[in-house]
């Protein structure tokens, strides 16, 4: 063992993360993220089915700009957290485990994700 | 060896919700799609309609199942102290428990009302 010189300062911007690692890390939090978003998503959901107000309210309401942004972001957590976890249940049955298919995969979910959020944000308002 | 048979046990739990949750969420992003509800009365009538509202609430189940998996693998991974590590597990078992009663309440009353 080498004398220790911790504390280890890492540099986050300079660790070369693999892309299946930042796709592993934005699956975590983009399910953290859908955690946190479910009590806001139930109150919409309520209020969508209150009264036609209420429907009118949250239909209407999606075509604001904050809101779009809102929608962006919940998209996105819902389909990158889809999108890798299909990946890892193929891992599961061992569908592209091997290098250059593994790392393609990871470029694929972590970029077809925002993607698709925006082609679906423009079909849903 | 109990506690690698939890751990097994809440990795498959995690994948056969995973599946169930994709299934859905694909069926619903669908029809918002290419059929959005034009007006309340359709809206709660779709969701009202025995075989949705059925499907909605076992996905609530599987919901609160796959969360409750998945903060717990965060909080065990980030969070060291144990009584803090508790503390948030607890809160997230009182939030998912309360989002679960209140959606099943939002699903019945979209049925029978």
């Amino acid at each position: 063992m080498q004398p220790s010189d911790r504390p280890v300062f890492l540099n986050l911007l300079q660790v070369r993360l693999p892309i299946a690692g930042v796709m592993s890390i934005l699956h975590r939090a983009s399910g953290l993220l859908l955690f946190l978003l479910i009590p806001p998503l139930l109150y919409l959901l309520e209020l969508s089915l209150s009264s036609p107000a209420g429907f009118a309210t949250v239909r209407d309401g999606l075509h604001s700009l904050p809101a779009r942004a809102g929608l962006f972001v919940l998209l996105w957590a819902l389909l990158h957290h889809l999108f890798a976890g299909i990946r890892y249940l193929l891992l599961d049955i061992h569908v592209g485990v091997e290098r250059p298919r593994y790392r393609h995969s990871a470029w694929l979910v972590t970029i077809s994700a925002p993607l698709a959020s925006v082609i679906l944000m423009v079909a849903l308002t | 060896m109990s506690r690698r048979a939890a751990g097994l046990k809440a990795w498959i739990w995690q994948r056969l919700t995973a599946i169930y949750l994709g299934l859905f969420i694909l069926f619903l992003l669908g029809r918002l799609v290419l059929d959005p509800p034009l007006h309340v009365a359709e809206w709660r009538g779709w969701l009202g309609g025995p075989l949705v509202s059925t499907a909605s609430l076992l996905f609530v189940f599987a919901l609160l199942l796959h969360a409750w998996v998945g903060v717990r693998d965060i909080l065990m991974d980030y969070v060291r102290p144990i009584a803090l590590r508790a503390g948030l597990m607890s809160l997230v078992i009182v939030i998912l428990l309360g989002c679960g009663l209140w959606a099943v309440e939002i699903l019945i009353v979209a049925r029978v009302g």
